[in-house]
């Protein structure tokens, strides 16, 4: 990316960047926990897509408006002030406006807090840019996180139960349909085989992202002289 | 020989830069098949042997056969049993495989012919799945990532097949043998990269993902309509004096004349052709000796121990051993040479971790009746850290062996 340019193209570049370029899941291994805890629907996976999105988005701006007056000592105690002020406020929100979804996704609203991403944004990011690029960081890593999330969460939710945010998509056998709905997509390790499959998509796609190997096997045999 | 010239004259065709350089991957995997490969060890060996990874998987594979012929005996006499008992329930089946079996033979549970015939109408269709599939998986990733086609596969197939419920729906299997292949070893390297027995990794993705067709009292027997608990569920519940009352003695287990997957139920042919394994080399005797000292002792243990409510504390070890799949996992999936640890002390503890592991799910868990499948799943996974651990316990021992004056 050419920096002399003009500075829209950066902000998009911030932007959609997170989205497959560096994508906190797949490329970083960032916030690996939620994405196995929250997905096993898509209505959750959703949720939780806007929920973190919107803490990173205003903790990367209001970290970024006070990054000078803030003392390097003391940086990680603020950051941690701030993100869970945020959280703390969609917590509440999610809980007036939807409770039975608040309570479905449990402890992990409340976990955004030690979110990897969120923590991850405001230290690398924030702290060194201004207000509005660090807004639209967050907002795009939001993006790369919550991408990853509802592939995740239509992929369990479909094949796991056969609906799609509730609704019936797949007739199961049970309803006396054609579809047996898979099990093991209801579990959470599935989104580990599932996330590895998206890595392994994204790689094949972008083999940049490839990292190198970390050791290869000497070759063994050799063909006989005739 | 005309084969040997045939395939000389396609050689020039697949070399790399040739036209067909593509399938190279297939015509290796059959020369090699019929011929000892052109290639010698570079490296320092230290043993002269003409045998290789090709020619273990095949030994392998020719020892389960007496199993996997009994298991399909088994699953026509079990069916046929059924049937004799409730003539009705035959009015009640449908399908190609009644009509199929109606042209060849009878439904007759004396007659062995009748059994086989039944048998194989429900397991040949689940093998050649297993084979057609895991085969295409096999040959895809190596023609793309360019490594050989490996007689491991045939192992892997076989074994699938064989920890199946007769029963289970043909597209399952293509599921399960697809997850096992791509996701249990080719995605880590294909052969000898694999950290999980391919097999086992398919088997429990059946377990999880479709535990009404893969596991449960209605699956064992192929007879719509007839639910028949195997003798390891029934004891589950009420312990031997249970497994006695349903009408199976330890010898009809010991024999597998039970209800249960196609290939586990006959501990005495597995004793016959994993002993063929053990005495050829192929498997560990120390991993098939760990495992079953670890049972022997946990179950001992548990004897000791003794529990009111649960009747699995006092099975002794003697029916551990006949029931489920503990015999035939630990013959021919704890021995998987390359799941399993390397080193000899390794091997060892490897096999008494599954031992200990597996009484201890069937006993204690009561979601898992069987625990041999996630037994040895879980050593696999230790397995690195147990030769690493074993490794650096050797190189410490010799430092202070050489430091002594």
């Amino acid at each position: 990316m050419n920096t002399s340019t003009s500075a829209k193209p950066r902000a998009l570049a911030v932007l959609f960047a997170p989205v497959f370029e560096n994508n906190p899941i797949a490329l970083q291994i960032l916030g690996i926990c939620s994405a196995l805890a929250v997905t096993a629907n898509l209505k959750t996976a959703l949720v939780m897509s806007v929920a973190l999105t919107l803490v990173t988005a205003f903790s990367n701006l209001f970290i970024s408006l006070l990054r000078h007056q803030i003392p390097a000592s003391i940086r990680m105690i603020v950051q941690v002030v701030i993100i869970a002020s945020l959280v703390i406020v969609v917590d509440q929100v999610l809980r007036a406006v939807a409770f039975d979804l608040a309570k479905q996704l449990s402890v992990f609203v409340g976990l955004i807090i030690t979110n990897c991403i969120v923590m991850g944004r405001a230290e690398a990011f924030a702290m060194q840019n201004p207000p509005l690029p660090s807004f639209l960081d967050g907002i795009g890593n939001g993006l790369g996180y919550s991408v990853l999330l509802i592939a995740l969460g239509i992929t369990r939710e479909l094949f796991g139960s056969g609906t799609l945010i509730g609704y019936r998509v797949l007739p199961t056998v049970a309803d006396g349909g054609w579809y047996l709905p898979n099990g093991l997509l209801l579990l959470p390790p599935s989104a580990f085989f599932l996330i590895g499959l998206f890595i392994w998509a994204l790689r094949s796609w972008k083999p940049a992202q490839v990292e190198s190997p970390a050791f290869r096997m000497a070759p063994q045999v050799r063909e006989q002289e005739p | 020989m005309r084969l040997r010239e045939l395939l000389d004259r396609m050689a020039p065709h697949v070399a790399p830069g040739a036209r067909h350089e593509k399938w190279y991957a297939l015509y290796e995997a059959v020369d090699t098949f019929f011929y000892r490969p052109a290639s010698v060890t570079r490296t320092t060996a230290h043993v002269r042997d003409g045998i290789d990874l090709k020619r273990i998987m095949i030994m392998t594979w020719a020892c389960t056969l007496p199993v996997l012929f009994f298991g399909m005996w088994n699953i026509g006499f079990q069916a046929n049993q059924t049937l004799a008992e409730q003539p009705a329930l035959l009015l009640a089946q449908d399908g190609w495989r009644l009509s199929l079996i109606g042209l060849m033979a009878g439904f007759d549970p004396s007659s062995a012919w009748d059994n086989l015939i039944h048998g194989a109408a429900w397991f040949i269709p689940i093998y050649a799945v297993t084979f057609i599939v895991g085969g295409f998986w096999e040959v895809l990733f190596a023609t793309i990532r360019r490594h050989e086609v490996n007689e491991g596969f045939f192992v892997t197939s076989v074994l699938f097949a064989l920890t199946l419920p007769p029963s289970i729906p043909l597209w399952q299997v293509a599921l399960g043998i697809s997850f096992g292949v791509v996701i249990g070893k080719e995605v880590f390297g294909g052969t000898g990269k694999n950290f999980l027995n391919p097999a086992l990794t398919g088997r429990a993705f059946l377990y999880f993902a479709y535990p009404a067709q893969s596991s449960g009292d209605a699956v064992w027997t192929v007879i719509d309509g007839y639910t028949g608990a195997t003798p390891l569920a029934i004891a589950a519940q009420s312990g031997v004096d249970g497994i006695i009352a349903g009408g199976f003695s330890w010898s009809a287990a010991f024999l597998g004349v039970i209800p249960g997957s196609i290939g586990e139920t006959s501990t005495l042919l597995i004793l016959v052709g994993g002993g063929l394994l053990v005495a050829s080399g192929v498997a560990s005797w120390r991993i098939v000796f760990g495992v079953f000292l670890g049972m022997a002792a946990m179950s001992s243990l548990l004897n000791l121990i003794g529990s009111s409510d649960n009747p699995m504390f006092a099975m002794p070890w003697y029916w551990h051993l006949v029931i489920g799949g503990f015999a035939f996992g630990m013959f021919f999936m704890a021995t998987d040479p390359v799941s399993a640890a390397m080193t000899n002390t390794g091997k060892w503890i490897f096999g008494a971790l599954i031992g200990v592991m597996a009484v201890l799910i069937r006993v204690v868990n009561p979601a898992f009746p069987e625990g041999i499948m996630l037994a040895i799943l879980f050593a696999n996974l230790c397995a690195p850290l147990i030769d690493y651990t074993v490794v650096r316990a050797n190189i410490r021992r010799r430092e202070q062996r050489d430091a002594r004056p």
